[in-house]
């Protein structure tokens, strides 16, 4: 047993080729405590909020639900069982427009007199003891149980179900846990927030995740932005094995194409999983909640969002219950202000433009960002040059002008010798580019069509 | 006074109209502040100041003429045929302005005006227009005017018209280095004055310490990549050491071929042209070394004294294939076949 400390990853491999450096606008929101929102009148729990199959209600217009009550599941095994955030009565199914232009059908639940709410709500969720050294493991079979019960997904913003993530495969021996706290995307502070006030929870839910994919090693990778969220968690993980790694602050560090090589030294492969490199990553707040979910059976009703932005009046980090909508979430934070120009469910990098307010937030929403007109730079799109500053920015080794032009121009052929499929779309290229091609765009629509294809 | 019920609220006080609504656009929200294809051109003009400074310091108005001169036509071409293809005149990014400086240091300074307007108008006419404009040509804008004056100006441009006997500034009374090497003449310049640039020659060229401190300055702010100047010097001192050892005779030694010509200033102005050079690493440094060669093996074997034109144009012609075969492996390996 070693006393954890935060450990500067080797210089050689500190950071990966490529990425940029935006400004991270973090400031914002990055000193808000965590502030509970109180409960709205409503909410409507999407039935699709992860990759896989959409699930089916189970319940019907007036039961009366308790929070936390199943209200929705799915039999396929790519799927995650959505839960009640509030207590109440059950509305009539309407469906909702999600911010990736997906419309779902959402379990509309009108808020009843007895709630959990403010600083109980806060310690129900975060507080009481989390055992890290006298930790009972269960069998792997029953955390994993446990995790898919709660219908947990990523929280880091794919909202990939973790149960298939956790699930042992016996061709593919995992060695190492990675615990991803790096939070490369501009602007937001979610998991910042969660790091500093509520480390203990993300290293028990770490060491149940470890032992559910029977991993030897966890590590914990922060970016070097963000040391007090690195000490809070050392502090937490005294004793344990859990290793803390702080890495260059740079954007998409917490990729975790990116982030695997940095910690643990081999690239995963282009097509693959870091399942391949037997690595299996988790988000800090998924860890939380995962701890959450196995020791005190508690499903995923709740998450941290981050509003923030110049766009809003006073940015926030809020305990949030799922299915309440972006626009009651921004007043919460003070509102608009009169020159916010785009509402993005997520951060400015990835994120996508809300084209309504009252679109319901989900697990995988980290954190909304209100761009002003001032943020937004916009030229006119003028001819590629070849610069290249779009192949020096790819971190993964892509030349991103020859993939967009070729997609603009139809030649599909030529998209996929520059493999077009390998892009993640993590924008690095269309932030540097000087001829303001909307290269991401560009790419994305190549992909989609020859996903259609 | 009644007002009128549907009659707006007071106005905002701030000055700036506010537009209604919220945006909805594709991602990313966020661009690199400044950076603008513009910005690239501004810096060649920039990294070039050294090199005008030198020209304007040997060769006196000679210099200011010729590449006035240039960069008037260039912009009068530029504004014309974009005006015939019916494009806005794209002059504010300031790319026929770089052609058009390039273009001028790259004459000697005897052309007779006419030569920089033809040469001009050829560049950005039949280097640049009939592509398609900034972004489309295949070759080198500058090299093709370069080119083709060169041809058909050959008195006006050849060895001879860089020398007047009894001019009053001492260099131009000189042979240029490269000329003189080639006739065996042996008055080649010594090094140091190669260096700096105490040499007759077309009008950029001559030192290679003011090319040296203009390149840095683009390869720092990452106007050019350094893999291209880089590859194309090493190649060509390779080449030209091969050339000496295989025939001891050889008139130059390997820095005598570095330091004189347009070899140091074409590795950071024109090889480094994005558009008609390679967009990989790999491609650069294979691109580069194909110039270095190209260019001493010219010297070596042709008539011309000097090979930058031919080779740059040549290699300019393989850009796509280089393009092609060095398409970079995505990090992590290549995905399997689905």
């Amino acid at each position: 047993m070693s006393i954890a400390q935060p450990v500067p990853v080797s210089p050689r491999r500190r950071s990966f080729a490529g990425g940029i450096h935006p400004p991270s606008s973090k400031r914002l929101a990055r000193d808000q405590p965590i502030e509970v929102v109180p409960t709205p009148k409503q909410v409507r729990i999407p039935l699709l909020q992860h990759v896989g199959a959409l699930c089916e209600a189970t319940v019907k217009s007036r039961d009366e639900v308790v929070a936390g009550d199943l209200v929705g599941r799915s039999d396929d095994p790519v799927s995650a069982c959505v839960h009640a955030s509030i207590s109440g009565r059950v509305a009539k199914e309407s469906a909702a427009t999600l911010p990736n232009g997906r419309r779902v059908p959402t379990v509309p639940i009108k808020a009843g007199d007895e709630q959990l709410e403010g600083q109980t709500l806060l310690d129900d969720t975060f507080g009481g003891e989390w055992p890290t050294l006298r930790l009972d493991l269960p069998r792997p079979d029953l955390i994993l149980q446990g995790v898919r019960e709660a219908g947990l997904v990523g929280m880091g913003g794919a909202a990939f179900p973790t149960h298939i993530k956790l699930a042992l495969n016996p061709d593919r021996p995992i060695d190492t846990l990675v615990v991803n706290g790096c939070e490369c995307e501009p602007y937001l502070t979610a998991d910042y927030r969660l790091m500093l006030e509520a480390p203990r929870p993300i290293v028990t839910g770490a060491l149940l995740a470890a032992s559910a994919v029977g991993a030897r090693r966890i590590i914990i990778g922060i970016e070097d932005d963000k040391r007090q969220a690195a000490e809070a968690l050392s502090k937490a993980a005294e004793g344990t094995d859990i290793e803390i790694r702080v890495v260059r602050t740079k954007y998409p560090q917490g990729s975790e194409r990116q982030l695997v090589p940095v910690l643990v030294g081999s690239n995963v492969p282009a097509n693959g999983l870091p399942l391949d490199v037997g690595v299996v990553v988790v988000n800090v707040a998924t860890a939380a909640a995962i701890a959450r979910a196995v020791l005190r059976g508690k499903p995923m009703t709740h998450r941290i969002v981050t509003v923030t932005g110049r766009g809003v009046v006073q940015p926030k980090n809020l305990l949030a219950p799922i299915g309440i909508s972006y626009g009651e979430l921004i007043e919460i934070a003070g509102g608009l202000t009169p020159d916010a120009a785009r509402v993005l469910a997520g951060g400015p990098m990835m994120g996508f433009t809300l084209g309504d307010l009252d679109t319901p937030v989900t697990k995988g929403t980290s954190g909304i960002t209100v761009l002003t007109r001032e943020d937004l730079q916009q030229f006119e799109e003028t001819s590629c040059v070849r610069c290249g500053l779009c192949v020096d920015a790819c971190p993964l080794n892509l030349v991103p002008t020859r993939i967009a032009l070729a997609a603009r121009k139809g030649a599909w052929n030529l998209a996929e010798r520059y493999y077009i499929k390998a892009c993640m779309e993590c924008g690095c290229c269309a932030y540097q580019c000087p001829a303001q091609i909307p290269l991401v765009q560009l790419i994305r629509m190549g992909k989609a069509h020859l996903a259609a294809a | 006074m009644v007002e009128a019920p549907n009659k707006a609220p007071a106005t905002p006080k701030k000055e700036a109209p506010i537009e209604p609504g919220l945006q909805v656009a594709p991602g990313p929200h966020l661009s690199s502040a400044g950076l603008t294809t513009q910005r690239l051109m501004v810096d060649v003009l920039i990294a070039l100041v050294p090199v005008m400074s030198m020209a304007l310091f040997l060769f006196r108005w000679f210099a200011v003429l010729q590449v006035g001169i240039c960069v008037v036509s260039c912009l009068t071409v530029e504004a014309i045929t974009s005006l015939w293809r019916g494009t806005r005149p794209s002059l504010q990014d300031t790319s026929a302005i770089v052609t058009g400086v390039i273009l001028g240091l790259s004459l000697p300074w005897s052309a007779p005006w006419h030569v920089g307007v033809v040469a001009s108008a050829v560049a950005i006419g039949f280097g640049k227009a009939v592509f398609g404009g900034l972004g489309q040509n295949i070759f080198n804008p500058a090299m093709v005017g370069r080119g083709f004056v060169m041809i058909s100006f050959a008195s006006s441009l050849g060895a001879t018209a860089y020398v007047r006997s009894g001019a009053t500034l001492e260099i131009l009374t000189q042979a240029t280095p490269l000329t003189a090497a080639k006739e065996l003449s042996g008055n080649v310049p010594g090094l140091w004055a190669l260096f700096v640039g105490n040499a007759n020659g077309s009008l950029g060229e001559t030192s290679v310490l003011a090319c040296l401190v203009g390149g840095l300055y683009l390869c720092l702010r990452r106007s050019a990549v350094w893999q291209t100047p880089v590859s194309m010097i090493t190649s060509a001192a390779v080449v030209a050491g091969i050339a000496n050892l295989l025939m001891p005779e050889s008139p130059l030694t390997v820095l005598q071929h570095l330091t004189s010509g347009a070899l140091v200033f074409s590795a950071f102005f024109i090889a480094t042209d994005p558009v008609t050079s390679p967009l990989t690493e790999r491609g650069q440094v294979i691109f580069g070394a194909g110039l270095g060669a190209l260019v001493v093996i010219i010297r070596l074997f042709s008539n011309y004294p000097e090979g930058v034109v031919f080779a740059v144009l040549l290699m300019n012609a393989v850009v796509p294939m280089i393009n092609r075969v060095t398409i970079p492996k995505p990090l992590g390996g290549l995905p399997a076949r689905a």
